[in-house]
């Protein structure tokens, strides 16, 4: 009888996914609302479960596919608490746009559940596992608002070049099994270590699987499918695919390239690099002649990607805690900036363009302050969080003594700057477009106002989360 | 004991910002921004003086205390905390005792000023920002009251905003000090780099190792400094620069241009003896840095006499005052140079009551002239203002030192250290200090025989109105009085020759077999005060202070045409008085003018064509270029995607695995 204590939140998840699914088909049209709750009801009880379970060293079980360690827990509380607030953000904007089904929430949940399979894989099987089912209901997410052609022409892109960087990493992952004879990521670990001459074909190994886990991450030059989808998808969507995803795409770096082949570090440390440089550069340079708001962020995202990774190329536990800080501040960050684009986003009307926030602070002021407070975290301006996390990874690069590679991402990144600050001075200094109010539920006000007020509270006490994202790395 | 000093150093702070954001809303308005800062100080100083009751029965012990901790920068810890030992005590009950009298006075010294809620605002802010300097137990906080009241200074310099001078006098005020801080700056890092700390217990114990290993600093290229010394004169020169010691003591002559109450308040009583305190906090450093106290020495007793100079030539009543707070800023300097620190401090708490109860009272003198300063055009307002001239009188004696009056028992045993310092200045700086007697009593009495006796000057429209002010003012003014009076004869013999000052910083401020005043110490022990005061018949400054005002006597009210006279025969010294020895021409036309051609030469060639031009816009439209050509490689087409992939693919490959 294997040990299913740990693997409780991920079937817990996945019954009640089930449940939902089968009690949308029998709901009316006006009791949709049932569907929101369970879900929502569902994500908090799956985060409570983590907690209940948490182990405070590795903990192997189902032969090895799943590992329940404090890294996990960590991931998969943030995993489930971000998409309850994405799902409160997008609420009101699916009801709107008459798309408040419960396939949304179905989907989102199967993604979630992909993502914790990711977070606990400790086998290349599990991990693969994880990825295509959330890239499967990501695709399907895309394509949600099927009547809109560039939704669709999204998804369609999104999927072709999905399948191909899966079928890259597939065969990555099988020339490492060729040259270990496992799956098991421990197992592949030791493997590696062996004193004598590691054959070529592991380094065209490690080449593949950088450039799936690349992809995943939307870094350069695997981003392409980046923006268009970003700008195609419904903007709940986008919230969506933008945020929580970007947690369990840290925890595949992580187990593949760290759990599992930390000894070919010096392998796939100089392709990150590549990655990293051109990332920030291509993203912050793109990002300024945008003006879509949806577009602009998803090259903004792009940098952040490089900036992650830089954490990783550091090679060490205080990298890969900065890594991990950095994966969670950039989630809580793009949440509330696509928050308030879903907040003034309004039945017939999706603010997309940059110019839909110009006067904000005359229409609201503040929604403008916080929105302020998320601009200057994204810039890295103390003393929002956004600092804290941009310095920690610069720190950790710099005490490995790659100084140039901080030096190139520092001045991206304040090249970066200039179109955060350019929204802020719209927000301030320029007249509005549309003077119409801006009305909110409840709801969406509290978890608006308190995700920008995180990012300052965050920005000035870091230290617990600093903390904790050590203690689950195994440092401190 | 926590909850107490925080009540102490936070309840100005709640009045100042009740009295600042809420002050002209109809709930506070005018009267209520006076009751709460009013209040707010008033509970401050009750405490305060509480806290030296405790200490000097006994039954409060000194005391470290961290509230928090602000920052952790890698192997440093930057915390908030508070120092409250008897040094602390004196200042704390000072400084809140001051501002209490200060507050009143400006009910009525600002009764019809627009600005009233955001003047108590001001003071109130002082108030708090004066106590976190003197209670903080690190340098760090140490800096932020410091450059806390800095500011509150710079912005009641600048009260009257619209006027010119003003806003050229907390402008200069500001930038003076600014040339001071760099050097308390340099001094902090040095000690942050030396010590590894900012706290104080722990910088105390670290300079003796630094000190025991005669560690050196080369800043200049072969001369070698040792860092103790270098530490020392780094801060003195902070304080340089708040205290107002030659050559930074420029701005406070023009900081008068400010209203009285805070000429009082801060360039008199408190803020600029800020540097004296800080001086005294550091005395173990400070006594392992001889070569820095010879250079505190020498700069006081500069001070003290050139300062008391100028005083004389001057006419704006205030102004004298103001040379007279230089001069008397500089006999301080010159206790700390002998390292008769705890006769610093006692000058300093002398000093605070009797030169703030000369301002308030030039102040209630200014109100009753219609707010007109020339002393040339005052005189006999003694019949006008009977407690306006009683006090004055009593703050004037105890200036110039005529016992039993405060200032004698504190001038005096300054002097005295003077005389029986080992330092190898002390020679120089006792002629300068005894002479400097004279001055003081000379421009003390000309002031007061100008202002209050002799004939009227004022025009008749002004003389008509001449009255004594309000009862917020001359209160202040009596309740002032008593201790300029009689603090001297109290306290003397516990704060200096007992054992008030026992604390574990503060062992260089008692008294023993080394320290210059012991002499005096004994004399007091056998004879009491008593002893002292007659004994100091038989010494030059108690004859010196009285020929100063009998010779300002004779040549203002005896033989007034005789000073004219005098005045055409030492024109050229007079001359240099009145051009106050050129420091502001050499400020003004060398280093500010100077500053401002390099200044313009550096911002048309290097800002405008090398660095906006080139750099800056040059890399924006660079940027801007590449982003627009980079742009169009997202064409929108699948197998455009595809295909990149595949370039990233082989790229990988061919540089990682294939080379």
């Amino acid at each position: 009888m294997p040990n299913f204590i740990p693997v409780l939140p991920e079937i817990f998840l996945l019954s009640m996914t089930c449940l939902i699914l089968v009690a949308d088909l029998y709901l009316g049209k006006d009791r949709k609302g049932i569907v929101y709750l369970l879900t929502q009801v569902t994500l908090v009880v799956t985060a409570i479960i983590v907690w209940a379970v948490k182990s405070t060293e590795k903990e192997v079980v189902m032969w090895g596919q799943f590992v329940n360690d404090p890294m996990s827990t960590l991931l998969n509380v943030f995993i489930c608490l971000c998409a309850a607030i994405v799902f409160i953000y997008s609420k009101d904007y699916l009801e709107d746009r008459e798309m408040n089904k419960g396939e949304y929430y179905v989907l989102g949940l199967f993604a979630i559940l992909g993502m914790m399979v990711m977070v606990s894989a400790h086998t290349m099987l599990s991990v693969y596992m994880g990825l295509e089912l959330l890239s499967l209901s990501m695709y399907a997410m895309v394509a949600f608002n099927r009547d809109n052609a560039a939704s669709s022409e999204a998804a369609v892109k999104y999927f072709v070049l999905g399948a191909i960087a899966s079928s890259m990493l597939l065969y990555g992952m099988s020339l490492i099994y060729g040259v270990t004879g496992s799956l098991n990521l421990a197992e592949i670990a030791q493997a590696l270590t062996q004193p004598q001459e590691l054959p070529t074909i592991l380094s065209l190994g490690v080449v593949f699987i950088v450039v799936g886990i690349a992809f995943k991450l939307g870094a350069v030059p695997f981003h392409m499918w980046v923006p268009d989808v970003y700008q195609g998808a419904p903007t709940a969507v986008t919230l969506f695919i933008g945020s929580v995803p970007k947690i369990a795409a840290f925890a595949l770096v992580m187990r593949l390239l760290v759990d599992g082949m930390s000894a070919l570090a010096t392998d796939w440390q100089p392709m990150l690099m590549l990655l990293v440089v051109a990332s920030v550069a291509i993203g912050n340079v793109v990002a300024i002649a945008q003006t879509n708001i949806k577009r602009m962020l998803a090259y903004s995202t792009i940098s952040h990607i490089g900036f992650l990774l830089l954490g990783v190329i550091a090679a060490n536990e205080a990298g890969y805690s900065a890594s991990m800080f950095y994966t969670i501040v950039y989630t809580l960050m793009t949440m509330g900036v696509f928050g308030l684009l879903l907040i003034l986003s309004r039945k017939g009307f999706e603010a997309e363009n940059i110019n839909d926030l110009k006067g904000l602070n005359d229409r609201n002021p503040w929604y403008a302050l916080l929105m302020l407070i998320l601009m200057f975290s994204m810039a890295g301006v103390p003393p929002t969080v956004g600092f804290y996390a941009k310095f920690a990874v610069l720190q950790a690069v710099i005490n490995e003594g790659f100084v140039w590679l901080a030096i190139v991402a520092v001045l991206f990144s304040v090249i970066g700057a200039f179109y955060y600050l350019r929204i802020i001075k719209m927000m301030y200094f320029d007249a509005p477009e549309d003077t119409s109010e801006i009305s909110v539920k409840l709801d969406t006000h509290v978890v608006f106002s308190l995700n920008g007020l995180v990012i300052l509270m965050l920005g000035l006490f870091p230290e617990k989360l600093i903390i904790w994202c050590q203690n689950s790395i195994g440092i401190g | 004991m926590k909850g107490l000093y925080l009540t102490i150093a936070l309840s100005p702070l709640l009045g100042a910002i009740i009295a600042g954001f809420f002050g002209k809303t109809q709930i506070i308005g005018r009267k209520g921004s006076h009751i709460v800062t009013i209040a707010g100080v008033a509970l401050s100083c009750v405490l305060s003086l509480y806290v030296l009751y405790g200490f000097m029965m006994g039954n409060i012990e000194s005391q470290s205390m961290d509230l928090y901790t602000w920052l952790l920068s890698g192997q440093y810890e930057f915390k908030i905390g508070f120092l409250v030992d008897p040094l602390t005590a004196v200042m704390m009950s000072v400084v809140t005792f001051v501002s209490l009298m200060v507050h009143v006075y400006t009910i009525g010294y600002m009764h019809d000023d627009p600005g009233y809620q955001r003047f108590f605002s001001y003071i109130a802010l002082f108030t708090f920002s004066m106590l976190m300097l003197v209670m903080s137990n690190n340098f760090l906080q140490l800096f932020f009251g410091w450059e806390a009241v800095g500011l509150v200074s710079y912005l009641l310099i600048g009260f009257w905003f619209t006027r010119e001078t003003a806003v050229f006098a907390n402008m200069k005020a500001f930038l003076i000090n600014r040339v001071g801080d760099f050097g308390f700056l340099l001094g902090i890092a040095a000690i942050l780099y030396y010590c590894g700390s900012l706290d104080y217990g722990v910088v105390f114990s670290k300079i003796v190792d630094v000190y025991n290993a005669q560690t050196t600093i080369e800043i200049i290229p072969g001369m070698e400094w040792y860092v103790v010394n270098t530490i020392g004169i780094l801060l003195f020169i902070g304080a340089m620069g708040k205290s107002a010691q030659i050559p930074l003591h420029v701005w406070l002559p023009d900081s008068m241009e400010g209203p009285t109450p805070i000429s009082a308040l801060i360039h008199a009583a408190t803020m600029v003896t800020a540097g004296i305190f800080m001086v005294s906090r550091m005395s173990p450093i400070y006594e392992l840095a001889p070569a820095a106290l010879g250079f505190i020495l020498i700069v006081g007793a500069l001070t003290a006499f050139l300062m008391g100079l100028i005083g004389i030539v001057q006419t704006d009543i205030k102004r004298v005052v103001a040379y007279s707070t230089l001069s008397q800023l500089g006999y301080m300097t010159v206790a700390l140079g002998v390292s008769a620190y705890n006769v610093a401090i006692f000058h300093l708490m002398t000093h605070a009551f009797f030169k703030a109860l000369l301002f308030l009272a030039a102040g209630s003198v200014i109100i009753a002239m219609h707010h007109e300063q020339d002393m040339r055009k005052m005189g006999g307002l003694k019949k006008y203002m009977p407690i306006t001239y009683i006090t004055s009188l009593v703050g004037s004696l105890a200036l110039i030192g005529i016992p039993p009056f405060s200032g004698f028992f504190s001038k005096d045993s300054i002097i005295d250290a003077v005389h029986h310092s080992s330092s190898s200045f002390a020679g120089v700086a006792y002629i300068l200090v005894v002479a400097g007697v004279f001055i003081t009593a000379f421009y003390s009495f000309r002031m007061f025989f100008l202002v209050f006796h002799g004939e009227e000057r004022m025009d008749e429209h002004t003389k008509s109105h001449l009255h004594e002010t309000p009862k917020v003012v001359t209160l202040p003014l009596i309740l002032l009085a008593i201790p300029s009076a009689v603090i001297g004869i109290l306290v003397i013999e516990p704060m200096l020759f007992g054992d008030y000052f026992t604390g574990p910083y503060l062992k260089a401020l008692l008294v023993d077999a080394t320290s210059p005043i012991h002499a005096l110490g004994e004399l007091i022990h056998e004879h009491g005060v008593m002893g002292m005061i007659v004994t100091s018949f038989s010494h030059p400054p108690v004859w010196l202070a009285i020929s100063g005002v009998v010779a300002a006597w004779y040549l203002y009210l005896k033989n007034p045409a005789l000073t004219g006279k005098l005045r055409e025969k030492f024109s050229a010294a007079h001359f240099v008085l009145e051009k106050k020895f050129w420091f502001d021409e050499l400020y003004i036309d060398g280093f500010a003018k100077g500053g401002r051609k390099i200044g313009a030469i550096l911002w048309k060639v290097g800002d405008i064509k090398l660095i906006d031009g080139l750099m800056v816009n040059g890399s924006a439209k660079a940027v801007g270029w590449f982003s627009l050509i980079v742009r169009h490689i997202q064409t929108g087409y699948l197998f455009h995607y595809a295909f990149s992939m595949i370039i990233g693919l082989v790229l990988l490959i061919t540089l990682f695995v294939i080379l």
